[in-house]
């Protein structure tokens, strides 16, 4: 999302109406959370939701101030992300149902999805593959001579993996413009982060990698904002990536309907450090918003919230013999394989 | 007509690709100064510098993700794997990704990237370093595969891979590559999807791949003085298969015979006699036969290579009990 074009300056480039609009976006991606949650419960939909709820500073921060051409590739909760970079709500809600409107025409999970038009790149569901898939996106952008960035989000449990190694090093050594994002929930799935590796902070890896690396508070959308734009001005220059290590917590179960046993003290403590809490206080604060605009906001977003669900829910299921279609560019599925004469 | 090596018909294809689309780029390791292994991509650097083949450190997965990332966004990488058992290392990336991205994406997005990947057993390598693995896969949707084993079908073949938008493996028989063979003069290109017959027979058909199309080659002259006539198909592209000239020869010989390097149990082999036991089911005069290698390791020692891998003889044999 480009950046508002009022007169009223803020802080570091941020104008009012940018914060308002920030603020919007977190309160869209809280309701548009709690939303599906709310529908899976009481009727299930294709979609296990993966909630971001708790979290959604990180997507909102990241990418508002990204260009439209710039890049994302989100971590498998990474509706913040996908809403802030400009997809519809209604498409997205359609794409949870698998009708024929959402961005895969329902090949594909919703929470993974990918759209060319708003710069996201579809992720698999394979916990940390999409680090070489985001450095070829920054390859990319070198071949074709570009200023574009990509934005590659994951978990602390996705750091484990080999390709994060494989990715950080290529990444590093061919100086490409790609920001690494660490969604440092302190969890994943069940095992804790302290369990999972010996450093406390993940950001330290960089180091490894000869590349800058940060430790931020996630929680904080304008803190994460500043962190990234500084980033991507860097890659942009073509200084190379930067590993940026957002602590944050998710409130909600890993999955809907995933039985957990988190210290409820845990949970009380982050609900606390909520970043929608936190960032209205924020503006409370500094007489951006009151308690007028709040509920208009909240209106607003509930009125566009109806139309998603109901949208998703009018539209029509895709043609079971669509199953054939979008598999290769040229020839037809023929009896079950490639025909191309 | 010239004569140049299967290498050379591979550097040409990836000079002439490179020249016609600025997006084509090489990836790998020991690619650049040293032009590869096999020396294939030698003079590249030269001629295009390192901004369109770049070297790679040790990460297979790493870079042929980066393969599929780069292909995503409007480029055309060129990825050179090495040995073809390097694979399992990237296979996420090339099973989880290159083959689902534009099923991923609604058909919004391809991947027009090739993997060039050299195979086979011959040389003492090992058998981390000797294996046909092939049709791990065939058996992915939404991959193409492609195996040539004449300097101008890999010419020709690998043109069609890198213009192709769908993802492509590419497998070069590393024996091949000193091999001389006619070309045509001026640009052209093989669609993929074309079987193409290497040797006209009546007696039996056999479906031969990469080093096994000279076997049977060999195995013909010998059959021919028999008064044995054997019709020797290479499929050149396994993904997609070219049913309609391999079942129009079945239906005319009646035999069918495949050979591969790849161990049988679960080799394409297996997919064309199915193919051909419910196409060509009423004009078979004696079951379908399959040689491949045994379901074993690839050995190490000489002896122990040489014994495992098909040959001529089996060839020979086969057709023989064949026609008994």
């Amino acid at each position: 999302m480009q950046k508002k074009d009022s007169k009223k300056k803020s802080k570091g480039g941020l104008k009012d109406a940018d914060l308002i609009a920030m603020y919007r976006f977190m309160v869209l991606t809280r309701e548009f959370e709690m939303r599906v949650a709310q529908i899976y419960s009481q009727k299930g939909l294709p979609e296990l939701p993966h909630s971001c709820i708790g979290e959604e500073a990180i997507g909102v921060g990241s990418c508002y101030g990204l260009r439209k051409d710039d890049y994302v590739l989100p971590s498998l909760r990474g509706r913040s992300v996908i809403l802030t970079k400009g997809v519809s709500p209604s498409i997205l809600m359609a794409g949870i149902y698998g009708k024929v409107t959402g961005p895969s025409k329902g090949k594909w999970t919703a929470h993974h999805m990918g759209d060319f038009e708003n710069g996201i790149l579809a992720g698999s569901l394979i916990i940390g593959s999409q680090f070489p898939i985001a450095v070829g996106a920054g390859l990319a952008f070198k071949v074709k001579k570009t200023d574009q960035v990509c934005l590659c989000y994951f978990g602390d449990g996705a750091s484990n993996r080999g390709d994060f190694h494989e990715g950080l090093n290529l990444a590093a050594i061919l100086k490409l413009p790609v920001i690494f994002i660490c969604e440092n929930n302190l969890y994943a799935i069940d095992m804790h982060v302290e369990r999972s590796m010996l450093i406390k902070d993940i950001a330290l890896r960089a180091q490894g990698y000869g590349m800058p690396g940060k430790t931020i508070d996630g929680n904080d959308v304008l803190k994460v904002y500043h962190t990234v734009q500084e980033a991507v001005e860097r890659a942009r220059r073509g200084e190379g990536p930067t590993l940026i290590e957002c602590k944050t917590y998710r409130l909600r179960p890993h999955c809907e309907r995933y039985q957990e046993d988190r210290p409820k003290e845990e949970l009380e403590y982050w609900w606390g450090q909520c970043p929608l809490k936190r960032f209205k206080e924020c503006l409370f604060h500094r007489k951006i918003l009151d308690n007028t605009k709040k509920q208009q906001i909240e209106a607003e977003v509930k009125e566009e919230m109806n139309r998603a669900v109901k949208f998703a829910e009018e539209s029509p299921f895709p043609q079971p013999e669509e199953i054939f279609e979008d598999v290769y560019t040229h020839g037809v599925i023929k009896e079950g394989r490639l025909c191309v004469r | 007509m010239r004569e140049i090596t299967f290498r050379e018909a591979i550097r040409e294809a990836l000079i002439e690709e490179m020249e016609r689309d600025p997006t084509v780029f090489i990836l790998g390791e020991s690619v650049a100064e040293r032009g590869g292994v096999y020396q294939v991509t030698k003079g590249i650097l030269d001629r295009f510098g390192k901004d369109r083949i770049i070297e790679m450190p040790i990460s297979e997965s790493g870079f042929v993700g980066a393969g599929v990332g780069a292909a995503l966004l409007g480029t055309r990488p060129v990825v050179d794997l090495m040995f073809d058992d390097f694979l399992p290392l990237a296979m996420d990336h090339i099973v989880n990704h290159a083959a689902k991205m534009r099923y991923m994406y609604g058909g919004k997005a391809s991947v027009p990237m090739v993997i060039r990947t050299f195979f086979g057993a011959g040389g003492s390598w090992g058998c981390s370093h000797s294996q046909s693995l092939e049709a791990w896969f065939v058996h992915c949707p939404g991959l193409k595969v492609v195996m040539p084993s004449t300097p101008a079908d890999a010419k020709g073949l690998l043109k069609s891979a890198i213009r192709d938008d769908d993802p492509v493996l590419f497998f070069e028989h590393r024996l091949l590559y000193a091999m001389q063979g006619e070309i045509p003069e001026g640009e052209y290109t093989i669609p993929l999807g074309q079987a193409d017959v290497k040797r006209k027979g009546r007696d039996v058909t056999v479906v031969a791949t990469a080093m096994m199309v000279y076997k049977a080659l060999e195995a013909s002259v010998e059959l021919s003085k028999e008064d044995i006539e054997i019709e020797v198909i290479d499929p050149r592209s396994l993904v997609p298969l070219d049913c309609e000239t391999l079942m129009d020869s079945v239906k005319k010989t009646g035999r069918l015979l495949i050979v591969h390097e790849a161990c049988k149990t679960g080799g394409i082999g297996g997919e064309i006699a199915a193919i051909a036991a419910k196409e060509a089911f009423g004009y078979l005069d004696a079951p379908i036969e399959r040689i491949g290698a045994p379901d074993i390791p690839v050995p190490f020692s000489p002896p122990l290579e040489n014994y495992y891998l098909p040959k001529k003889e089996d060839i020979v044999a086969t057709v023989r009990r064949m026609l008994s």
